[in-house]
């Protein structure tokens, strides 16, 4: 690995502690620095670090090593201990290089929607809900999840009640989400007591090899795992646990949207994959039952249901965010069928998704930046008013129904085969009909995009006017990145095996 | 005379003492139970029972909210900075014993400045709760609720 | 039965407190009074992993030899972070008496934090919708949303 030989050996022996503590610390200055450009700068520059120091991790990986960081010198099981494997990993290069783009993205965005004097304090809260989704993924250790889990949280409810100034429902959004949310993490909590009561420890690795010794263990185990996954259900919003999301994402500022859509879900699924697949087994009775008929049936549902609701939807951000509920169901039913190919395809799923969702949601915020609009019915014309965006817009609409060539296609082909040769045909099937359910969705906002003439306003057409290229550079970035990905995926599918592989037999886990 | 004499009194003469309390919290963390988290409730308990019997203006002159925002920081920097100085001197974040020579100094170092800085941020942090409740101008009158 | 239950009394308080408080927050449309039963709700999980600390004519974790000589506690950690240390390395102290469990109690100080953080974030939402909506219930909440979708204004 060319790359990694310039590395400063620090940035990977401490990078799986730097990833938390750099946001976090900067955090806290940030919020109080008197001057937004400066907090701007500061958050980027943070971001970018997170993002190398990621990155280089990820090459440790790829060449195949794992990390146990020992936080503050004491040993596992005692101490809390950070792993880097092949998991969890990409997550957190999503996460930190996703934060760059909406900081890049923020510059224009943040100073159109937040109040001038609560900016700095935002990018403060951006920061640590950073760190928080950041610590949460790479923690070996279940309750500093919990902790970390708050962390992140929290600061989201901030930044989503932070659109306030937009539009005043983001304050009942971010309330609905707070009651939500909090049931959500004390869910979670209670599980990992039970775990505690029946291993009496809460290092993951050590809970494993403690489960799996008792052979699942005693019911206290099994209601554990039961809370665990309603608490992780309800954070990544599976399908009826989902109320939260389409208020949280409509009203947040766009910035918020982006981030909230492309990472804060996807950490929450990456830590149900690690709490399903390692701290338990799908050996385990209980574990394999609640896989094949909960998760499933709750997947299934969850796509057609949600893409159903989508297309009734009259706000664009809210078609979008019906439409994550339905991603998430693929993601779900990857993690269902419990096969290395559909792990690796639901994995992938994730991380695509992002991807697509980011360049989306990015494409809506530039919509209301240069127009005000968000319903679907006032896009007539865009097509002519803003063509770059609704270009990144399309790339990734087509992304998000799965046509060849791009990265949406990549990963509900693998799906589709990985439940075919599971010969979970009707499985196929459901993946068809979200996916015309999708091209109708999508499909519904690029007619009138592209087929109707732009609204007249006093007799005049209104001007074309491009979103700035603050906007653009990162839209254009993830448009591209999803092309590039359905034209030639070998690091991703690489990325997403090795995930699959600790998932399935443990390997640095 | 302005009302409530005894009150006023009162708690002249037990603000300093419920300050001092937080102090002895905090320092005998070490010992016994107590430490940051129990000692920084306290330490604002004392300035929020200013503010509730001289009013929130004066308790906002004796100690400023500009103060209560730095404190924040500088608490969690306290904490964190701890964890750097550790990452400097080339060992894992927040390992206390190369703080010293002898590693049982080095855990007694780090922990105390720690706890400092967690005294500092949930202080701080209690008072600007307060603060941020207490100084939101209420647009209808009491009645109304 | 009976006895079962009542060997088992302080599960019961927790369940009893974790039903109370997950019902207020579902039942009722008042704003402040979903923040209570959440409160409400986060205490039983408090009590529930207090109760799983105590260990059954268990001491406080403080060690009794060695009075005012803190040094003692020290070597004890300070095995703990040397390289070669083992789990059995606790010092001849920890054999001899049997101690309450701690950690619980530290895991409940951090999650009671982080309860007091969501709840100020709670209350800072409702009194700024207080201030927007001029209301705190819900049912009248969802009616103003309702207006404003329908034709863009406040009535």
């Amino acid at each position: 690995m060319d790359i990694l030989s310039a590395y400063p050996a620090w940035l990977i022996t401490h990078g799986a502690a730097l990833l938390v503590v750099l946001p976090l610390l900067l955090g806290a200055i940030t919020a109080i620095l008197p001057r937004e450009r400066l907090a701007w700068i500061v958050t980027l520059i943070v971001t970018l670090i997170c993002t190398a120091a990621a990155f280089g991790l990820l090459l440790t990986i790829f060449g195949g090593e794992t990390q146990l960081y020992k936080m503050g010198g004491w040993d596992p099981p005692h101490g809390i201990s950070y792993v880097i494997d092949g998991l969890n990993t990409p997550v957190l290069l999503l996460i930190s290089a996703m934060a760059v783009l909406c900081t890049i993205y923020g510059l224009p965005s943040v100073a159109a929607e937040v109040e001038p004097k609560k900016r700095a304090p935002f990018y403060g809260a951006f920061l640590i809900g950073v760190a928080g989704l950041l610590g949460m993924v790479a923690t070996g250790d279940a309750f500093n999840v919990f902790v970390f889990l708050e962390v992140s949280s929290i600061s989201t409810y901030v930044l989503v009640a932070m659109g306030a100034s937009r539009d005043r429902r983001a304050l009942t959004a971010a309330y609905r989400y707070l009651i939500l949310g909090s049931i959500g993490a004390t869910f979670f909590v209670i599980g990992v007591g039970f775990l505690y009561m029946e291993t009496g420890t809460l290092n993951m690795a050590d809970m494993a090899r403690i489960l799996s010794d008792l052979g699942g263990g005693s019911r206290a185990a099994l209601i554990g795992f039961g809370f665990i996954i309603i608490g992780l259900g309800l954070k990544l919003a599976m399908f009826p646990l989902h109320m939260w999301l389409p208020g949280a994402y409509a009203y947040a500022p766009s910035f918020v949207t982006v981030f909230l859509a492309s990472t804060a879900t996807k950490a929450a699924l990456y830590l149900m994959l690690r709490f399903t697949f390692t701290v338990f087994d799908p050996s385990f009775e209980y574990v394999g039952t609640v896989l094949t008929y909960v998760i499933i049936s709750m997947a299934v549902l969850g796509m057609l249901l949600a893409s159903l609701q989508a297309i009734f939807q009259t706000d664009a951000r809210r078609t979008l965010a019906f439409s994550s509920i339905a991603q998430v169901g693929y993601m779900l039913l990857g993690v269902g069928i419990g096969t290395a190919a559909s792990l690796s395809a639901g994995y992938l799923h994730l991380i695509n998704h992002a991807i697509i969702k980011g360049a989306l949601f990015f494409a809506v915020g530039a919509f209301w930046y240069r127009y005000g609009i968000t319903r679907v019915e006032d896009f007539r014309g865009l097509s002519k008013m803003m063509p770059w965006t609704m270009g990144a817009f399309t790339i990734g609409g087509l992304s998000l129904i799965g046509v060849p060539f791009t990265a949406g296609f990549v990963s509900k082909y693998n799906l589709a085969s990985a439940a075919a040769s599971n010969g979970w045909w009707w499985a196929v099937g459901v993946i068809m009909a979200t996916s015309v359910l999708a091209i109708i969705y999508i499909g519904r906002i690029l007619l009138i995009a592209y087929f109707q003439d732009p609204p007249e306003v006093d007799g005049k057409v209104v001007a074309k006017k491009e979103a700035p290229l603050m906007m653009l550079i990162p839209m254009w970035g993830l448009a591209i990145l999803s092309v590039v990905i359905g034209l030639n995926a070998y690091w991703m599918d690489r990325a997403a095996d090795g995930a699959a592989q600790v998932l399935l037999l443990g390997v640095g886990g | 005379m302005t009302p409530h004499v005894i009150l006023r009194v009162v708690s002249k003469f037990l603000i300093p003492l419920i300050a001092l309390f937080a102090f002895y919290v905090q320092f005998h963390g070490d010992y016994g139970p107590g430490g940051g988290f129990q000692a920084g409730v306290i330490l604002a308990a004392s300035v929020i029972l200013y503010a509730l019997i001289f009013g929130l203006d004066e308790a906002k002159k004796a100690i400023p909210p500009s103060w209560v925002r730095i404190g924040m920081t500088l608490g969690v920097l306290v904490y964190g900075g701890t964890g750097v100085i550790t990452w400097l001197l080339g060992a894992e974040y927040l390992n206390y014993s190369v703080l010293a020579e002898k590693s049982y100094n080095g855990q007694h170092y780090g922990i105390l400045l720690v706890e400092l800085g967690v005294l500092l941020a949930v202080a701080s942090v209690m008072l600007a709760i307060f603060y941020a409740f207490g100084s939101r101008e209420p647009d209808l009158s009491d009645e109304d609720w | 039965m009976l006895t079962t239950i009542l060997e088992n009394y302080h599960y019961s308080v927790v369940i009893i407190l974790m039903m109370t408080g997950l019902y207020v927050v579902f039942s009722s449309r008042n704003l402040i009074k979903k923040l209570v039963g959440l409160s409400v709700f986060q205490t039983s999980v408090f009590l529930l992993y207090i109760t799983i600390g105590k260990v059954a004519g268990g001491q406080p974790p403080i060690l009794v030899e060695d009075k005012g000589d803190h040094h003692a506690s020290l070597d004890i950690a300070n095995k703990l972070a040397g390289a070669d240390a083992k789990v059995g390395d606790y010092g001849s102290h920890a054999s001899e008496i049997v101690y309450s469990n701690p950690l619980p109690h530290v895991l409940i100080l951090t999650a009671i934090v982080v309860g007091v953080a969501t709840l100020a974030i709670g209350l800072a939402l409702v009194v700024r919708i207080r201030e927007v909506y001029a209301t705190i219930e819900e049912d009248e909440i969802d009616r103003l949303d309702y207006q404003y979708n329908l034709e863009g204004t406040d009535a």
